[in-house]
């Protein structure tokens, strides 16, 4: 049956100024019109507003179009937008193409008159694969009612427990011998100065009880395989060194962080001087209600913050973002303690942004904390003290400051063994070394692995409240997939023809998802289109020309190029 | 909509709003989305690029506004307010709400309106009307849109604006309605009370920000050059008012000076009442107690890096100054960004000004603005001329967050947001069962924090619809 | 060298809630001009043991506007550290001359001038002030009791303001007396000039002698007398007013009937005087009266008024504050009041309108000195009242 010839509707936006400001877009628009395949052509301020995606769908019946060029932002933005705007007109959303004039024209140049040609030249590409474009179908993919909770800390509790709420099976898998990670380390908690393990232990209470939670203490993950919607985890106990696999719908990651350590702050003289902690350390004396450093209680304690965070000697550049509060709790809490004590907070910036947080810091000062600006160079020792060698940037000159016991305020790290983590999920990580997050503004829980989300400090420095709320909000992404019982897969995916394939196993290796598999009879590959992520290495690999990624065949690539380079 | 499933109602259409009910509506449940303004998109939709990316705020939020405009299980009800909940206790783990929604008349019948633009064209108050979502920069018309990428793009008539509505006459002909080539201009058009029925309510009503003339020692209101950081966001957009040229009087500034915590963290100082006497009005002074909040606004340290930035891309040969006291970039990549910024040449100097003030022969307009602080590193009192003011004002709980609590039916803290369950524990839970709270209504955040506590109320909001259906 | 231990005082003003932010210093209208450094003082009390408080004369130097304090995030009160390192001062005796001379004064004579205490009342002998002395007869027989303060009784150049008040009370028909020369200095300055011991006898004295007259209302001359009486000498249920808001009062109740412009150097054919006002910091600042002054001129006929940049919360301090009347301080040379009318004549205006005695002196002394004469002349607003109520 002959194909229609390609009817394209080609749609060029203004998108108010970004674009016309450095691109004529009339002038791209009349172009466009001689393009060959070219049914109708118009600009608009904003395509992806109410009214452009009208025009389009309108234009596809009035047009007869079964091709749509888009060239406006980058795909990223709105593709989509508009394959929903061609599947409202009835129109294989595969069958829209994107140009982007944006990002990689218009913002990128100066010139009116290059910009202009560059943008014709990115649309004639646009359209010249239009016309190869085939229509794709979605697959609907099901969805295993049940989730995996890496990590059983704060994060990975809550977002066990609302997950198991909503009904579905749990199994929350945690590598120590007991739930509640970091927080359960925690004398208390600011602004309230709540006690750590009265906060906590209700949560744990209730994610040991609940019907739908399974909980597995002394366990690892040792493998994942599989695809949103249908992972098969396998956990290994370690006291038991036997493996036992769960299936899930969806994975969240919740495995917490790792703390600053000191000794790589040499001048600091951790591991050397027993008057210097950290404020880890200082939570559990807190505890325990010893504060004697040496046999003697101290009368001069020092704070110094910003250890292993801001700091670019030890690759940390970012803000810990928690230990300005913490040090004011503690330093609160030391000073109620021991009253009659000199407590100095040495600082840069003092950083109480949350909820109470700046009041808090107010009482603090009100309760005889003194806050020194300065980051302190050194710590010496003086005997059986020790010395803390800083410039107090508000007098402007060099202090010497003689303290009891100094605590050091160590930052938050990625934890080492993340990269086994991410390795088994193929999560990538940020400059920072946590997990990268999808969006940093709009998709703070989602990850590039579809169904895998993100809990907790693993993605970021956070303080309790924002990891509750991220930790439901991962369960929420989570829910989505759980509730709605079915996922749509990703259609560009690479197909093998099999009269071509040799069996090479060739595309086996050199995929990173795992999504080519040789069919153990006919020795012929086969691509799991629910894997598969389109990246098309299989299919410039095979030496037998056996693969075609769709939506970026060889032929709509080669007529690409073809197309950039005669215009 | 999901005619089977028990719906949850979602206040608010700001990002926070947005997110909540896209989870829910994503998740298969129906979602009530109202918002009082004509479209959705709140205070993002008014700010140019966002930290620390710099994506362009619009850009990524209009894909969100088209999603939530499309889809199905979301019935978007903008221009409309909430009237009434009422709490009716089916059992007692299950609680259903009636709510009554008063949809406001727009006198544009949405069904035929196009969003061509014409009725705003012809409109006799063109020009003349201030535009709240520009801050007050430019005027519009008394039948408008917000902005051009609005969700819905449907026109309404303003109708403190609109002659025909204030006054009962507008010339001899109604220029919009001549000139709609829809005839979608009606002016019978009433207000229509709507009643539902939902499971869990989210509220995401966002927030304001300080009055600076609170705050009259920085001069605002009185030197055209002094503006609040998002009277900033709608100067440097490029769909605003000068298309984001940033220029003071039509001239470039070549002297920019940004003040940090205008409002914020003042000990003991309420600038609103939340409608209760004010109990901390102290007996002794006479001296007036409400000028600031005790709280720190959280986001100003980094969007005044950003308003930086912005500058500095504009105008590469400006002097940019920041005084700070603190500066708190917390955030994901957000330290790194305050040392790009420093890095572009934008000078940080620690030192809260104290006044603004105009130095010129008889107080003439070729005075230069100069910023008085005392630089508290150098130790001495400093006075940097400016050509452009930028003042970070604190975010404040919305005027009537003490009448919308009474509403729905939760509290107030102290500092004027909306109370959750727990500080620590349970931060978008309400004490009352099924409302729940998303974004700055519970207090100032980011765009990412908000995003994440919108799906973590609608987290639990899924559970209670899911308790709902038995 | 005189050391005084820190963390006492600290304490005792709450010093720890400062954060540095250094907006006093920045606002400080002195700061500019010597080396008075109010945040880097209090950072002193809070790291070091000891601070040498001779070793600050610049600490005389404040004027005590408090505008630290208005603009404080904190609360923190910055310019009660200087009083409080003042009454130091004040306690070993180490203060300046003029200082000692004037507490001096107001202790033997109750007045700063060292004019005896006899001639208080004899500013206005003539007008027939009835006056509130004496034992159990004085007790609610008069409503309004006018305080008229140190400076108006005495100083020549302004007793035509307490005369000015006098007869515009009686014109309007306020039945008012006075403590004729039982009264004594209200004690605000004398409290910022670090004398506590003497400030808590005045008060003591003061307030019963007010209590006793059982008048509803004070009404002062002086923002001075005003500041302290509001908000430092606790007479409660009675109600304090500076004559600029008793006198507004007047005018809306139809009471006093301003019908006569007064008269114009530069008029010319449209008449009409332009003034210019100039913001008293113990009446605006300190207690936000801002618009009542400016309601009474513009009450005026023909007065035309026009702002100077520094208006309202940033007026510019004349520097007669906090003892300043009566202590040059460390730099002469340059002296904010020579700013203030520069930028007053800038305006335009022929009058600059005061509203305090202190700002009337220093003002005016500051005309004198820039040749300002021809262009500028320095009124209280009760001058321009009575200009307007009659004939002159």
């Amino acid at each position: 049956m002959a194909e229609p010839k390609p009817r394209i509707g080609v749609y060029i936006c203004h998108c108010g100024v970004n674009i016309s400001a450095t691109v004529d877009v009339e002038q791209v628009t009349a172009f466009a019109a001689g393009l060959p395949g070219v049914a109708v052509a118009r600009d608009y301020l904003y395509m992806c507003s109410d009214p452009g995606q009208v025009l389009i769908r309108q234009n596809i019946e009035a047009h007869d179009l079964n091709r749509v060029v888009v060239a406006s932002c980058s795909p990223r933005m709105h593709e989509p937008t508009f394959r929903g705007a061609a599947e409202q007109a009835g129109l294989n959303p595969y069958l829209v193409n994107m140009a982007n004039i944006r990002e990689q024209c218009a913002w990128v140049h100066a010139d009116r008159k290059a910009g202009t040609e560059k943008a014709e030249a990115l649309v004639a590409s646009a359209v010249a694969k239009a016309a190869l474009l085939e229509p794709l179908e979605a697959r609907e993919v099901e969805v295993t009612p049940g989730a995996v909770v890496i990590g059983g800390g704060l994060a990975g509790m809550v977002a066990a427990l609302n997950i198991a709420d909503a009904g579905f099976p749990v199994t929350l898998v945690e590598q120590s011998d007991h739930l509640g990670g970091r927080v359960a380390d925690l004398n208390r908690t600011y602004p309230t100065l709540e006690s750590a393990a009265e906060l906590l232990e209700p949560l744990i209470e209730q994610v040991r009880s609940h019907p739908n939670v399974t909980v597995l203490l002394n366990s690892r993950v040792t493998s994942v395989e599989g695809y949103v919607g249908n992972f098969q985890v396998a956990v290994q106990n370690d006291h038991q060194s036997q493996i036992s696999d769960r299936q899930a719908g969806s994975i969240i990651v919740a495995t917490g962080y790792d703390v600053f350590d000191s000794r790589r702050k040499p001048e600091y003289g951790y591991g050397q001087y027993p008057n210097v902690v950290t404020t880890l350390e200082m939570e559990q004396r807190l505890t325990e209600g010893d504060l004697a450093v040496d046999g003697r209680t101290p009368h001069n304690i020092a704070f110094i913050k910003c250890v292993g965070s801001r700091d670019a000697q030890v690759g940390n550049p970012y803000c810990s973002r928690v230990c300005c509060m913490v040090t004011a709790k503690q330093a609160y809490l030391v000073k109620e303690r021991l009253p009659e004590a000199k407590v100095t907070v040495f600082y840069m910036d003092v950083r109480t942004f949350g909820k109470g947080g700046e009041e808090f810091y107010d009482e603090v000062r009100e309760k005889g904390v003194l806050y020194r600006r300065g980051n302190v160079s050194e710590i010496v020792r003086r005997g059986d003290r020790v010395a803390l060698i800083a410039e107090d940037t508000l007098l402007g000159r060099p202090i010497e400051v003689e303290a009891d016991l100094v605590v050091l305020a160590v930052g938050m790290e990625s934890r080492t063994d993340a990269d086994a983590i991410s390795g088994l999920l193929k999560l990538p990580r940020s400059a920072d070394g946590f997990f990268l997050e999808l969006h940093p503004k709009l998709r703070p829980v989602d990850t590039a692995v579809d169904g895998v989300f993100l809990a907790g400090c693993c993605q970021g420095p956070k303080d309790i409240p924002d990891t509750v709320a991220q930790a439901k909000a991962a369960a929420s992404s989570a829910l989505i997939l759980l509730l709605r019982g079915t996922v749509l897969a990703e259609s560009a995916t690479a197909v093998v023809e099999e009269e071509l394939c040799a069996g090479c196993g060739m595309c086996v290796e050199v995929c990173p998802y795992g999504a080519p598999a040789l069919h153990p009879l006919w020795n012929v590959s086969r691509v799991n289109a629910v894997l598969c992520k389109g990246c098309g290495a299989c299919a410039v690999t095979c030496p037998s020309k056996a693969i075609r990624l769709q939506h970026f065949t060889e032929e709509q690539v080669l007529a690409q190029i073809d197309a950039l380079v005669e215009v | 909509m999901n005619r089977g499933k028990p719906a949850a109602l979602v206040i608010g259409g700001g990002i926070a709003g947005i997110q909540a009910a896209l989870d829910i509506a994503d998740a298969g449940y129906p979602v009530y989305l109202v918002e009082r303004e004509p479209s959705i998109g709140g205070r993002m939709a008014q700010l140019d690029k966002t930290f620390p990316t710099l994506d362009c705020s619009s850009c990524i939020l209009t894909p969100k506004m088209v999603d939530v405009g499309n889809h199905p299980n979301i019935k978007l009800m903008t221009y409309s307010d909430v009237v009434s909940i009422d709490g009716v206790s089916e059992s007692a783990n299950q609680r259903m709400f009636h709510v009554q929604v008063r949809k406001k008349p727009r006198y544009v019948d949405v069904d035929k309106c196009t969003g061509c633009g014409s009725c705003a064209e012809a409109c006799r108050m063109k020009g003349r009307v201030t535009s709240h979502f520009n801050e007050g920069i430019s005027k519009r018309s008394a039948v408008y849109v917000p902005f051009p990428q609005a969700v819905p793009l449907k026109y309404t008539v303003d109708p403190e604006a609109c002659l025909l509505l204030t006054r009962g006459r507008c010339g001899k002909t109604l220029l919009c309605k001549d000139a709609c080539p829809a005839g979608a201009i009606d002016f019978e058009q009433r207000e229509e009370l709507v009643d539902l029925e939902v499971g869990a309510v989210i509220v995401a009503t966002g927030f304001d920000l300080l009055d600076p003339h609170l705050k009259p020692e920085f001069g605002y209101g009185v030197y055209p050059e002094v503006m609040t950081g998002l009277e900033f966001e709608r100067l440097s957009s490029a769909s605003g008012p000068t298309m984001g040229k940033i220029t003071v009087d039509g001239k470039e500034p070549k002297d920019v000076v940004l003040i940090k915590c205008v409002g914020s963290r003042e000990k003991d100082r309420r600038a609103f009442s939340l409608g209760r006497s004010s109990g901390a009005e102290r007996q002794t002074s006479s001296r007036d107690p409400h000028t600031g909040v005790p709280y720190c606004s959280r986001i100003c340290c980094m969007y005044t890096a950003k308003h930086a930035h912005l500058v500095r891309d504009q105008i590469p040969d400006a002097r940019i100054t920041v005084f700070y006291i603190d500066v708190r970039a917390s955030g994901k990549g957000y330290e790194e960004f305050y040392d790009r910024v420093r890095e572009e040449g934008v000078v940080y100097r620690r030192g809260e000004p104290a006044e603004v003030y105009r130095r010129g022969e008889k107080g003439d307009r070729n005075g230069r603005l100069v910023v008085a602080a005392e630089d508290t590193l150098l130790g001495k009192p400093v006075e940097v001329e400016a050509d452009l003011v930028v003042l970070a004002t604190a975010v404040v709980p919305r005027a009537d967050a003490g009448q919308v609590a009474e509403l729905v039916g939760i509290e107030c803290s102290p500092d004027g947001f909306f109370q959750e369950a727990h500080v620590k524990m349970h931060p978008v839970e309400t004490a009352t069962d099924g409302i729940f709270l998303a974004g700055c209504c519970q207090g100032p955040k980011d765009i990412p924090d908000a995003v994440a506590q919108a799906k973590a109320a609608a987290a639990s909001a899924l559970v209670a619809l899911r308790r709902l259906e038995g | 060298m005189m050391a005084l231990k820190t963390a006492e005082l600290t304490e005792q003003l709450e010093l720890l809630g400062c954060i540095q932010c250094g907006k006093c210093t920045g606002g400080c209208p002195v700061a500019r001009k010597t080396t008075l450094n109010i945040r880097s003082l209090i950072y002193h009390m809070l790291v070091e043991p000891e601070m040498d408080v001779d070793a600050h004369p610049e600490l005389w130097d404040c004027t005590c506007c408090f505008t630290c304090v208005e603009r404080c995030l904190k609360d923190v009160k910055p310019a009660e550290l200087i009083i409080a390192l003042r009454s130091q001062l004040v306690e070993s005796g180490r203060i300046p001359d003029t200082v000692g001379a004037a507490l001096m004064a107001i202790f033997r004579q109750g007045n700063p001038t060292g004019i005896a205490r006899e001639d208080r009342a004899n500013w206005g002998a003539d007008l027939g002030i009835k006056v509130a002395q004496g034992g159990a007869d004085r007790a609610g027989r008069f409503e309004t009791l006018y305080f008229v303060g140190c400076i108006p009784a005495y100083d020549q150049r302004v007793q035509p303001v307490a005369r000015a008040l006098a007869q515009t009370l009686a014109a309007a028909g306020v039945d008012f007396c006075t403590l004729g020369t039982e009264e004594s200095c209200c004690g605000n300055e004398v409290r910022r000039m670090g004398e506590l011991g003497l400030f808590e006898m005045l008060v003591e004295k003061n307030s019963e002698l007010i209590r006793s007259v059982g008048a509803s209302r004070v009404v002062t001359t002086s923002p001075h007398c005003f500041n302290t009486f509001k908000n430092e000498y606790g007479l409660d249920g009675i109600e304090v007013l500076h004559y600029t808001q008793f006198i507004t009062e007047l005018i809306e109740e139809g009471k006093l009937k301003l019908s006569e412009p007064p008269p114009s150097k530069r008029g010319g054919r449209e008449g009409g005087l332009t003034v210019t006002y100039h913001d008293p910091c113990f009446l605006g600042k300190q207690n936000h009266v801002f618009d009542e002054p400016r309601a009474i001129l513009q009450a005026i006929p023909g007065v035309k008024l026009v702002e100077m940049d520094r208006s309202r919360e940033r007026s510019l301090c004349c520097e007669g504050g906090g003892g300043r009347m009566w202590n040059e301080g460390t730099n002469l040379e340059e002296r904010l009041a020579f700013q203030r009318v520069q930028e007053a004549a800038d305006t335009g205006a022929e009058i600059l309108a005061v509203a305090c005695p202190f700002c009337l002196l220093t003002l005016e002394d500051a005309v004198k000195v820039q040749g300002l004469e021809e262009r500028l002349k320095v009124m209280d607003i009760m001058e321009l009242v009575s200009l307007a109520l009659h004939n002159g």
